[in-house]
């Protein structure tokens, strides 16, 4: 057994604890993993380039950002802060709870791409959970108003994150079952998924709770300023 | 017939499109960088086939391509613009969004209905003898044509405000937009050279095999260890399953096999929102959103992933093994 390829996971490690640049750590972390596996220099680069064209289907992201671009040009951001500003009841817990639910049970659908940090956390998301927020403290610090962001793309990880294993065609459910098959044990799609339904459900309850949690603490700093 | 590729050669154009808008605001390094993986888009297709005929030479070009992003990347070159606060833009937007109301709405809700739509719609049009996920991202490309029509028409606005403003968010992204590529990439060097491979080995190395406790302790942790390093539980699963799962707590303690592996996957999951590895849910929302910290959305996600690590391990503990 090699064990020198390790050192590739090694300078990953080091290289996000030095705060080095991300890109430049993984980069250099698949080269030092090749070499040391005792990959030809011309093989690296062709496994690389190889793996890289593989994987342009990641950034498909990138066509909604002049639908992204136009709309907060036009006002966008302005508009989703005022809609929510007007609406008494619409609490920040409650519109981070609702987006949750919302999030979970497409996911359960099987309907993930509805969703997302580019199509919907960006663009409606964060902007009205910001005015949810300046509801609470009008003079919303920065440091507040980066959690609250960060706390609305967390939210919309845990709602898919945590949906999409209960609907059967998801490829980790189809990922486990072939596995197993390739081993000798066969499994309905359905047995599996079902053993994700009680976490999908602590998923939901643990993350509504940190909600409401950050509603508190932002009523509290609220009072203690004024 | 639609195929992926018109899709992937969208993505180069409007990737030309941004380097040449930064090529003329003076902005060499973005120019260079975007328009390298501009190359890369438009190019793909070349050199996916030329490696089947076994022709390395493309591909190898790539290879050095993407050193060469990562060195643009790492030596600090990508400068984000300063953020507007221009006064009378932002009362330009405020009139602007009084004007267009819920109108505003729709474009960004063209993205996921569209998308949703042309996938159901799927078995009965053009694309149909494509696989599933291809159909997905090629409705999603469709869906993202009509909303971009769809902004400009509601906006009056020009084409070339569209390519200024999507330079704009593409600069805030900045390497964040590459990294889920460059982590697709070095998981299959990890793959290829073994990694996985050697860290089962040394896990099974030092723990005692005849406790149902350390085992399914090692697999739990080694799931989650594992998703950490991959940025991806779909990695670290059959690597996990194959060193512990299989052979020890299935072979020797007699583990229920389907709700060992749900919740052994969704033990992974809790991993994924620890790292930053997981660049395309972890580090390219933070960069969206414009915050400050890289790490700000794994702090605020790491309360809920240890939770949900015990209660998965309590669940693994009660219902999987007899």
């Amino acid at each position: 057994m090699n064990y020198w390829p390790l050192l590739g996971v090694a300078v990953v490690v080091l290289g996000f604890a030095l705060r080095a640049n991300p890109a430049l750590v993984v980069v250099v972390a698949g080269i030092v993993s090749g070499l040391l596996a005792g990959v030809s220099i011309p093989d690296l680069l062709a496994l690389i380039g190889n793996k890289f064209v593989a994987s342009r289907n990641l950034l498909v992201l990138l066509l909604t950002l002049p639908t992204i671009g136009l709309l907060e040009r036009a006002g966008l951001r302005e508009h989703a802060q005022a809609f929510i500003g007007r609406m008494r009841s619409f609490t920040l817990a409650r519109l981070l709870i609702a987006y949750l639910a919302m999030r979970q049970l497409l996911s359960m659908l099987g309907l993930t791409g509805i969703a997302g940090h580019p199509q919907t956390v960006r663009p409606l998301l964060a902007p009205m959970a910001e005015a949810a927020a300046e509801k609470i403290d009008p003079a919303l610090g920065t440091d507040a108003r980066e959690q609250v962001k960060a706390l609305c793309a967390a939210t919309d990880n845990t709602g898919l994150f945590f949906g999409e294993d209960v609907f059967i065609a998801f490829g980790a459910v189809l990922l486990i079952q072939g596995f197993y098959a390739q081993n000798g044990i066969d499994l309905d799609p359905r047995s599996i998924s079902l053993w994700a339904l009680p976490t999908a459900i602590a998923a939901f309850v643990i993350q509504s709770l940190r909600a409401l949690r950050l509603q508190r603490r932002l009523r509290k700093d609220a009072h203690a300023t004024h | 017939m639609l195929r992926i590729e018109y899709v992937y050669w969208l993505c180069g154009l409007l990737l030309v499109a941004c380097a040449v808008h930064d090529l003329r605001a003076r902005r060499h390094a973005s120019a260079a960088f975007w328009g390298l993986l501009a190359l890369v888009f438009l190019g793909g297709d070349a050199v996916a086939d030329a490696s089947k005929q076994g022709e390395v030479l493309p591909a190898q070009c790539v290879g050095i391509a993407v050193i060469v992003l990562g060195l643009i990347a790492g030596a600090g070159l990508l400068r984000r613009r300063p953020q507007s606060v221009d006064a009378a833009e932002v009362l330009w937007r405020r009139q602007s969004a009084a004007r267009l109301g819920h109108g505003l709405f729709a474009p960004a809700l063209v993205i996921p209905f569209g998308t949703l739509a042309l996938s159901l719609l799927q078995p009965y049009s053009p694309w149909a003898s494509m696989d599933r996920a291809q159909a997905t991202l090629i409705a999603l490309g469709l869906a993202c044509i009509a909303a971009t029509i769809a902004a400009l028409w509601l906006t009056r606005a020009q084409v070339r405000d569209a390519v200024g403003e999507t330079a704009r968010l593409l600069d805030a992204l900045s390497w964040a937009a590459l990294l889920p590529m460059l982590l697709a990439m070095l998981g299959a060097v990890f793959a290829a050279t073994g990694v996985g491979e050697a860290i089962a080995h040394l896990v099974t190395a030092v723990i005692p095999i005849e406790s149902r406790l350390a085992c399914l302790a090692a697999f739990a942790f080694g799931m989650l260890a594992f998703t950490v390093i991959m940025g991806n539980a779909f990695a670290a699963f059959p690597v996990m399953m194959a060193g512990i799962g299989l052979p020890l707590l299935i072979g020797q303690h007699h583990a229920h096999a389907a709700a060992l592996g749900a919740l052994g996957m969704l033990t992974g999951y809790c991993g994924t929102l620890l790292t930053p590895m997981a660049a395309n849910f972890n580090i390219v929302p933070a960069a969206l959103l414009e915050l400050r910290d890289p790490n700000a959305v794994i702090r605020a996600q790491w309360p809920t992933a240890l939770a949900l690590l015990v209660v998965n391990f309590a669940l693994l503990w009660f219902f999987s093994l007899p």
